[in-house]
């Protein structure tokens, strides 16, 4: 029976209080480990199409009579438009329609950032159109620009309320500790660089607006459209059959959708709006940079008695203060933790979620602090962290957490620690660090799923949601192909598209399998019971197969239908896991060289074992270019971007990767779903730059505190180390008496 | 507008477009050969690689009238035996990238049929992949020939 809760709904780390109609999930989770189809690796089942090439996305779409829209972007950081003329771009040969400042959502008349949009054109190629964009008259008022964070939270420049936490008396218990470790840790600016860049194809037809677009949030941009054309939903549509990638940028519609949409009413035909590479790099957002004040407070046997911490957010020009503070809070068990978070709103590109926002940035600050308190206590670090492990989010209990597992399970790889170190020389220092992750991924209501059963057997599960390049299609037939216990090639996946089938959630906030997942096992339960009254009905035992089952419906079907229900109540849902990192330092260089990555992730329940070490893998990649080689850089002047293109901007290419081992806990989480399983896009990027950080303090006793790790920082942070040691040794030579 | 002759995935075509039309352009509208996929249209990505006469070449900063050779695009490819061991080995997430990277390691195996995960991390560094897959596209190619 649907019933309506209000209810506390988590997406990327942000709450929010909504009320949501739930059906009961009468469903018993199947039994922990590899079951027929789930729990087994799975070859994807739209490999072949992707591979091939075949697979159409977004960029691949040609519409009869469609036009290329170009758009005109603001080259100051802040400044206003005093007078623009539209005449000469309308001139141009091939161009259709023009469009300035407030007559589409997204082009405004003052430009908060370098790179914000203006004005657009639609012409018959994309070369006319950005011709005609070049011939747009504009004069500017250039307006103050405000590019540096501390300035921007001193004179209160930001985009929402600080937030403030506190649980505990923090300065009681430092003044009670016996050590006390304080250090600022920064992390850069890095863009999500989608191998497919932001698009979107509008046509009208009739009152329909019909929306191609590369999304993670199909039932999201129809909304948000819908809401800002003032259209009722139904009257949106929006497609995204195959995407190229998001990694939390492409949550929802921008500039780019608004201007095809408006420039396909002006000219009746349909426009494609593609942001360019270097646009891309301008105005496609970004995660943003931190400054992490952090303080630690310890008993002498390694209990940890506060934690306190200033973290300011970069946010720009727009965007959202993400939970930079959340692993300080959530990872261990501390009674007095402190933290307050500012958002700094500057004249820089806008924010988006990339892939854990706030919990990567917060986790390398957090476990760097971690480690320097271990060599100050002079306790093993793994060591450390098993005695402050936390057994409740601050009194609210977990609905699973199996860290302790991921821990035992990482000591084999810890204990090679010995003999990585014992492989350095006078040159290349080696050793091994570690770093926990912490991070949501729990999914939540509503999500919903059809299965179509024909009388040949096979199923169709339908549901428009999106397969953004995780797996989605293939764990989905999975799931169904088990409950049905059929096999899985005889399950299709049809997603994709809002006019053919229900409401899928978000592919963001590690959300999609353990959203949608338990509404495909309840759709496919819902035929599966119906194919049983019929096989009673015919007098066959209950163990016949279905195909046998099945056969004498010629064209009737069978639909089941399915909708997730709601998550435990009074509970926390995380995902835990832990990296063990071996690196190699050459230390008259600095260059860093990361040999080998143990990941072990505790995420409930794993479908299909080959996509998730795909995933872990993935996220470790991006993890290493954040951690060494990408980095957005502003000109400290105008705030103009200077890396807009991919030989200044450096991603990681399978030159770069080490050798990494994958583990996965694999047991379900008994209290969520039908499926007990937990999102895995996210977790294996969070604790990568910390343990990576852990791993040079071990090899080289340098304290690493920026992000990325460029040789400068590397060779300033042995420097460093080079004069504590020098200090100390001054200091025992000149103070025998000292204790 | 200047007269353009193909030879690509083994046949001829007449086309007309201006001087200046890169190659990935005529590929993909108006050939209709959109699996060259373009990712940065500068020639830093790899998406859009295609082959001119068993040769990796950027298809986005080749300009179409200067293609004297036989490009080969993903489409020429697709019964080639690494399609299958990437699908195999899970060598594709989004998949955008992964026709140029198929592309790439199709002349790679032909010039070398058993290469080793060094020579493979050189030949395919031109290909990037921002999900990460890189560590299947070492097994796939590593095991193309099933």
């Amino acid at each position: 029976m649907a019933r309506l809760i209000r209810t506390e709904k988590e997406v990327e780390g942000r709450f929010e209080e909504v009320w949501i109609v739930v059906e009961e999930d009468p469903l018993e989770q199947w039994p922990e480990g590899p079951l027929e189809v789930v729990g087994k690796p799975a070859p994807r089942k739209d490999g072949h199409e992707r591979v091939r090439g075949e697979a159409r996305y977004t960029a691949d779409l040609k519409l009869p009579g469609m036009l290329h829209a170009a758009v005109l972007r603001s080259p100051h950081a802040h400044a206003k438009v005093k007078r623009i003329d539209l005449a000469p771009a309308l001139a141009l040969p091939g161009v259709r329609a023009a469009i300035g400042p407030g007559e589409a959502h997204g082009l405004e008349e003052e430009a908060g950032f370098s790179g914000a949009a203006v004005a657009a054109v639609a012409a018959d190629t994309f070369g006319q159109a950005r011709a005609a964009v070049e011939a747009i008259e504009i004069e500017w008022e250039e307006l103050e620009v405000v590019l540096d964070p501390d300035e921007a939270v001193k004179r209160e420049l930001l985009t929402a309320e600080p937030r403030a936490y506190e649980r505990g008396d923090v300065e009681k218990a430092f003044a009670q500790a016996d050590v006390v470790v304080e250090a600022t840790y920064r992390t850069q600016t890095v863009l999500h660089n989608s191998m497919e860049t932001h698009q979107a194809v509008c046509e009208w037809q009739g009152d329909t607006l019909h929306v191609y677009i590369s999304t993670q949030f199909i039932w999201g941009i129809r909304q948000a459209v819908a809401d800002t054309l003032g259209l009722p939903e139904d009257k949106v549509r929006v497609v995204c059959e195959y995407m190229g990638g998001g990694f939390g940028s492409k949550n929802g519609p921008d500039e780019y959708t608004y201007v095809a949409a408006e420039l396909a009413k002006r000219t009746g035909r349909p426009v494609r709006c593609a942001l360019t590479r270097r646009e891309e790099h301008t105005s496609a957002g970004n995660r943003n940079s931190t400054i992490q004040r952090l303080r630690a407070g310890a008993k002498s046997d390694g209990t940890i008695v506060a934690f306190d911490g200033e973290f300011t957010n970069s946010v720009g020009w727009s965007g959202w203060n993400a939970s930079t503070e959340g692993p300080m809070k959530m990872l261990y068990d501390c009674e007095n933790v402190r933290t307050v978070t500012y958002g700094a709103q500057l004249n820089t590109p806008p924010m988006k979620a990339f892939r854990a926002p706030g919990f990567v940035e917060g986790t390398f600050g957090l476990e760097c602090l971690v480690d320097e308190l271990a060599a100050r206590l002079d306790i093993d670090p793994l060591e450390l962290r098993r005695r402050n492990y936390a057994g409740s989010n601050d009194g609210t209990p977990f609905s699973s957490k199996n860290l302790e597992d991921c821990y035992r399970r990482a000591e084999p790889h810890w204990e090679r620690r010995h003999d990585v170190r014992a492989s350095s020389d006078a040159v290349w220092k080696r050793g091994v660090g570690m770093a926990s992750q912490i991070w949501y991924g729990g999914g939540g209501p509503p999500s919903y799923a059809w299965v179509r059963l024909g009388s040949d057997g096979r199923a169709t599960v339908i549901t428009a949601m999106q397969d953004i390049g995780t797996g989605t299609r293939t764990a989905m037939a999975q799931i169904a192909a088990e409950e049905l216990g059929i096999q899985l090639e005889h399950v299709d996946v049809v997603l994709g598209d809002s006019a053919r089938g229900p409401y899928a959630s978000i592919s963001a906030g590690s959300s999609t399998l353990p959203s949608m997942g338990p509404a495909v096992r309840a759709a496919a339960a819902d035929a599966r019971e119906q194919v049983e009254d019929i096989a009673e009905q015919r007098g066959m035992p209950k163990d016949t197969p279905l195909q046998e089952i099945v056969a004498v419906l010629e064209e009737s079907q069978i639909l089941g239908k399915g909708a997730r229900g709601p998550n435990p109540t009074g509970m926390s849902v995380l995902t835990f896991g832990v990296h063990v990192v071996e690196v190699a330092v050459d230390v008259e260089t600095g260059e860093v060289v990361v040999e080998r990555v143990a990941a072990i992730h505790d995420v409930g329940r794993i479908v299909n074992p080959l996509g998730a070490s795909s995933q872990v893998e993935g996220g470790i990649i991006q993890g290493v270019g954040h951690t060494f080689s990408e980095e957005r850089l502003l000109d400290p002047e105008t705030g103009r971007v200077l890396t807009t293109s991919l030989d200044t901007y450096r991603m990681p290419t399978i030159a770069d990767v080490p050798e990494i081992i994958c583990e996965f806990v694999d047991r379900p989480d008994e209290h969520l779903t039908n499926l007990g399983s937990k999102g895995l896009g996210e977790p294996p990027i969070v604790p990568v730059a910390a343990a990576i950080g852990n791993a040079i303090r071990d090899a080289t006793g340098a304290d690493v505190r920026e992000l990325p790790i460029s040789r400068e920082e590397m060779l300033r942070a042995l420097r460093e180390a080079e004069e504590r040691k020098q200090a100390r040794e001054k200091a025992k030579r000149g103070a025998p008496a000292a204790v | 507008m200047s007269e353009l002759r193909l030879n690509v995935n083994g046949g001829e075509h007449v086309l007309e477009a201006p001087v200046g039309t890169s190659l990935a352009h005529v590929l993909r509208e108006q050939l209709g050969l959109t699996g060259t996929k373009v990712a940065c249209n500068e020639g830093h990505c790899g998406a859009c690689t295609v082959q001119i006469d068993g040769v990796p070449r950027l298809s986005c900063i080749t300009l179409a009238h200067t293609v004297e050779g036989e490009v080969t695009t993903i489409e020429g490819l697709r019964e080639h035996p690494l399609v299958d061991a990437f699908v195999r080995a899970d060598a594709v997430q989004c998949g955008y990238c992964t026709p140029g990277q198929v592309v790439s390691a199709a002349a790679l195996v032909a010039a070398n049929p058993h290469p080793t995960r060094e020579e493979i991390r050189h030949a395919m560094a031109g290909n990037i992949c921002r999900c990460g897959t890189y560590p299947k596209i070492e097994e796939a190619i590593l095991s193309w020939q099933g």
